[in-house]
C-alpha cells in the first residue's frame, strides 16, 4: 500500500553550522543533506558558509571547497567537472542537476543540496544507483547486428540516419530525469525510466542496429515502458537539454505502429 | 537491501521478462478519450436542452434510435476509460501483491457491472413503453 508516514530515517534533522573565518566579506551559505546509514542517527542538514571571493562559481567548487577546508567528512561523487560524466548529479535547489554546471548565481538564497530523490542513500549526496544501471543493461546497450561489418571499414550510415540519435547520443546517464519521475519512485522495481527508455530508442533507431522487433519485445510491458505517464519532470530537468519524454512517446508510436 | 535477497541487480532488473504486453491498453485508452471529447460535448448540450422537460420528454428523446446509440457509446466508452484508468492507478499506488490483484478483481467487476446496468437502462427507455 502507499506508506503515508515516513521512514524513521526520512526524518530530517537540524544539523551543525560551520562559521566562515571572521573577514569573509561575500558569504553565501550551503545547507548540505548529510546522512550516514551506518551510524543509525537521523539524517541532518549542516550549514556551511562559504567566502565566495575565495571559490570557484559552480556549486561543485563550493562542495569542494567544503570537503577540502571546511569538512572533509562531506560525501560526494564528482569526476569531470565540466558536465559530461554525469558523477556530481544532485537535487540542488529544489531540482535535479549537475553541481558541476550549476552557477551558485542561479540560486537564490541559501543553497540547498540534497542527493538524488528517492535513491537509497550510501552516504550524504551519494545515492544507490545500482538498479538503474542494471536496468540500461538490461536493455542491451550496443550494436547487435548480423550482418557482418564491411572487411575494409565501419558499418555506414547517411547523413540523415546518423541525425536521428542527434538529442539522444549526448545522455550522460546522470540519472537526474529518472529520479524526478514520479512514476519512477513508485516503480523503479520494474519501470525502466525516462533514461533507460531514451537510451533504449537510442539503439532502436540506429540504423545499423538489425534487432528493433526484439527491443521493442522487450519493452512491450505494462510496467517497463507504459509506467509513463507523460509527467515531463524528465524534460524539466535534463541538465543536458535532452527531451526523454519525447524518446518514450516514439517508441510508443512504434509499438502502435507495428500493430496497425 | 539485505530483504532483497542475494540476487543480483541484473537478475532483479529483468525479472519475469516482459509481459508482451500493454500496448492494446495504451490504445483503447486513447481511442477512448478520444470518442469521449464528442460524446461528453452531445452528452451536456443533450441534458441542458432537456433540462426542463418531464419524463415524458425524456424517454420520447431517448426512443429516437440516434439518441440511444449516442448515449450508449457515451457511457460504454466512459465506463471502458474509467476501468482502464483506475487500473493504472491501482498499478502505480498499490505494492501488495494481494491487495492490489483484488483491487484490479474489483475494478473490473464494477466497472462491468455498472456498464451493464447503464446499458440496460438505455435499451429499457428505449424499448419499453
Amino acid at each position: 500500500m502507499v506508506e503515508f508516514n515516513l521512514p524513521a530515517n526520512s526524518r530530517i534533522k537540524g544539523g551543525t553550522t560551520h562559521k566562515a573565518a571572521a573577514g569573509a566579506k561575500n558569504l553565501r551559505s550551503f545547507q548540505v543533506y548529510r546522512y550516514d546509514p551506518d551510524s543509525g542517527e537521523n539524517p541532518r542538514v549542516d550549514t556551511y558558509e562559504v567566502d565566495m571571493d575565495e571559490c570557484g562559481p559552480m556549486v561543485l567548487d563550493a562542495l569542494i571547497k567544503i570537503k577540502n577546508e571546511i569538512d572533509p567528512t562531506v560525501t560526494f561523487r564528482r569526476s569531470c567537472r565540466e558536465g559530461i560524466c554525469g558523477s556530481c548529479a544532485m537535487n540542488i535547489d529544489g531540482t535535479n542537476t549537475l553541481a558541476c554546471t550549476k552557477s551558485c548565481d542561479d540560486v537564490k538564497g541559501d543553497v540547498k543540496i540534497y542527493p538524488l530523490p528517492h535513491l537509497e542513500v550510501i552516504k550524504d549526496l551519494v545515492g544507490d544507483l545500482s538498479n538503474f544501471y542494471a536496468q540500461y543493461a538490461s536493455i542491451k546497450p550496443w550494436l547487435v547486428a548480423q550482418s557482418p561489418a564491411p572487411p575494409d571499414g565501419e558499418r555506414l550510415q547517411s547523413e540523415e540516419e546518423r541525425r536521428l540519435i542527434d538529442g539522444l547520443y549526448e545522455c550522460i546517464l546522470c540519472a537526474c530525469c529518472s529520479t524526478s519521475c514520479p512514476s519512477y519512485w513508485w516503480n523503479s522495481d520494474r519501470y525502466l525510466g525516462p533514461a533507460i527508455l531514451l537510451q533504449a530508442y537510442r539503439w532502436l533507431i540506429d540504423s545499423r542496429d538489425e534487432i528493433q522487433g526484439e527491443r521493442l519485445d522487450q519493452l512491450e510491458d505494462p510496467f517497463r515502458l507504459y509506467r509513463c505517464h507523460t509527467i515531463m519532470n524528465c524534460t524539466n530537468t535534463c541538465p543536458k537539454s535532452l527531451n526523454p519524454a519525447k524518446a518514450i512517446a516514439e517508441i510508443k508510436k512504434m509499438m502502435v505502429q507495428r500493430q496497425v | 537491501m539485505a530483504d532483497r535477497g542475494l540476487r543480483t541487480p541484473l537478475a532483479r532488473a529483468r525479472g519475469l521478462g516482459s509481459a508482451k504486453d500493454g500496448t492494446h491498453h495504451f490504445w483503447v485508452q486513447r481511442l477512448t478519450a478520444v470518442a469521449l471529447i464528442p460524446l461528453t460535448i452531445w452528452f451536456a448540450l443533450s441534458i441542458a436542452s432537456l433540462a426542463t422537460a418531464d419524463q415524458a420528454g425524456v424517454q420520447a428523446w431517448m426512443k429516437s434510435p440516434l439518441s440511444a446509440t449516442l448515449m450508449l457509446s457515451f457511457l460504454l466508452a466512459g465506463f471502458w476509460h474509467m476501468k482502464l484508468g483506475l487500473q493504472v492507478v491501482i498499478e502505480d499506488y498499490i505494492h501488495t501483491e494481494a491487495t492490489k490483484i483484488t483491487c484490479l478483481i474489483v475494478n473490473n467487476l464494477i466497472s462491468i457491472f455498472l456498464a451493464l446496468a447503464a446499458t440496460l437502462a438505455v435499451l429499457k427507455m428505449l424499448l419499453g413503453s
